[in-house]
């Protein structure tokens, strides 16, 4: 099949199931250059599952997933290369320090200080994270998009939960920026999110046919 | 502020070249930072050593005779349950506070990761055990040709010992409460290793030469090193995919 070289990420009649049950069925989209998308849907829909999904954490799906018009798994090294994915778990460890952790990530300490300044906090740089507030803690692992040479494809879990409204504001300019140069977006959040252009996909519209998944279970390839 | 703007420039493939993740030695200060910071889970293996020891005498008589015989042996056992005990931990909070996630999408292996956690969780588990060793052997009448069999065959055992518990850690790490499965993977797995350890220690006590043991033992840690962490790496794979 021909694949449309615009399109980085394409996602083609994609179905998954969770411990048996069917989450969602069909979903289609594309993520061209410079676009974001945000996933919506009820609680347990399965927003996180079609994340995890599309960065190969889970290998139960059906339907082709696309980078840069190869297929997944295939193409899955190529993908991760080019990956910044924050989780709902956002992977700072507690017993670290704020810049440590994001020395962990490969930063170099003059740009990790520069990010951190930009989400303001600044004199936080030596607290161990264990001892940040909720919203801190989020700050610290967003001040990965901040860092010099971002990769291109980001994948955003709940990126505005526990955030403050300057947090926000600051979040959405960078995500601003990040599609201005050329960078995708895919992210699920509950609030809106001030973005454009953004494509928005309801997983509710979506959800599967609990039959289909008794009858055929797929494990991958 | 005057700060330039981030990522300036990030389309194209060129610039996925970008070292993204931790470098090996990135991984092993930050583990090493981690395991000294947590300061309880580095003691209690010790002090369950140590404690269970003291009060053996105590338990089974303090005849000097049974307690020679019986010391390679405890010592050994004692050894292997607290880096039992301390294996849960191993990958445990990296787990849930999502960053071995994100090392296992990192485009390296995971094999590197692994070998550092593992390297820095013999160096505050094993190496302090090996350390401690000859002192409780003065506690249990050991005679003076039994300590550097003791010492060298913990500080072989023990590395053995983390590198093959990694393997169980890394199968258990999703399970809420891993601790008796974990003992069941990781048990049998850690009997060529007793064995060996405690014979090295018990043909020295018999005058006998021990470098056999230690050659087997420096076998297992070689083929358990090039191995076990990657089965770990494997299972933490299969983990993740959950």
């Amino acid at each position: 099949m021909p694949s449309n070289t615009s399109s980085l990420l394409q996602v083609r009649g994609l179905s998954c199931e969770r411990d048996g049950r069917a989450l969602f069925t069909g979903v289609n989209f594309a993520l061209k250059v410079g676009s974001a998308l945000q996933l919506e849907g009820s609680n347990g829909v399965g927003k996180s599952t079609l994340i995890r999904t599309l960065i190969g954490n889970t290998k139960e799906y059906h339907g082709e997933v696309l980078w840069r018009g190869k297929s997944l798994p295939g193409a899955l090294p190529q993908l991760r290369q080019s990956l910044l994915y924050i989780g709902h778990s956002a992977g700072i460890r507690r017993g670290l320090t704020v810049l440590e952790n994001l020395l962990w990530y490969g930063a170099k300490p003059a740009e990790a200080l520069e990010a951190l300044a930009r989400l303001k906090l600044c004199g936080f740089e030596y607290s161990l994270c264990g001892e940040l507030s909720a919203g801190q803690l989020r700050r610290v692992a967003l001040a990965r998009l901040f860092l010099d040479e971002a990769p291109v494809l980001w994948m955003l879990d709940e990126p505005l939960m526990a955030l403050d409204v300057h947090g926000v504001e600051v979040l959405e300019a960078r995500m601003a920026q990040h599609l201005s140069s050329g960078g995708v977006i895919l992210l699920t959040s509950h609030q809106p999110v001030a973005l454009s252009p953004l494509e928005r996909v309801d997983l509710t519209e979506h959800v599967g046919d609990q039959e289909v998944w008794h009858s055929e279970i797929a494990y991958g390839t | 502020m005057g700060l330039k703007p981030p990522g300036a420039g990030i389309t194209g493939e060129a610039k996925c070249k970008r070292k993204i993740g931790p470098g090996f030695f990135t991984l092993l200060r930050c583990e090493l930072l981690l395991a000294l910071r947590r300061q309880s889970e580095l003691v209690n293996p010790l002090l369950f050593f140590v404690t269970v020891l003291a009060l053996m005498p105590i338990g089974i008589g303090p005849e000097p005779e049974l307690l020679t015989r019986l010391a390679p042996g405890l010592i050994w056992v004692m050894a292997l349950l607290a880096t039992l005990l301390s294996q849960e931990a191993l990958f445990r909070g990296d787990y849930e506070d999502g960053s071995l996630e994100q090392l296992a999408l990192l485009p390296q292996p995971l094999y590197f990761a692994v070998s550092a956690k593992i390297l820095i969780h013999w160096l505050v588990t094993g190496l302090p055990l090996a350390l401690l060793s000859p002192l409780l052997g003065l506690m249990f009448n050991l005679p003076i040709a039994g300590y550097l069999p003791l010492a060298f065959s913990l500080l072989l055992g023990t590395a053995c010992l983390s590198l093959i518990g990694s393997i169980g850690a890394a199968l258990t790490v999703a399970l809420r409460r891993p601790g008796l499965l974990l003992a069941l993977i990781i048990m049998p797995l850690y009997v060529p290793v007793l064995i060996f350890g405690s014979g090295a220690v018990q043909a020295a006590l018999d005058g006998y030469g021990y470098s056999m043991e230690l050659a087997v033992l420096a076998a297992i840690l070689t083929a358990a090193g090039a191995l076990a962490p990657l089965a770990a790496g494997a299972a933490i794979r299969i983990s993740l995919d959950h």
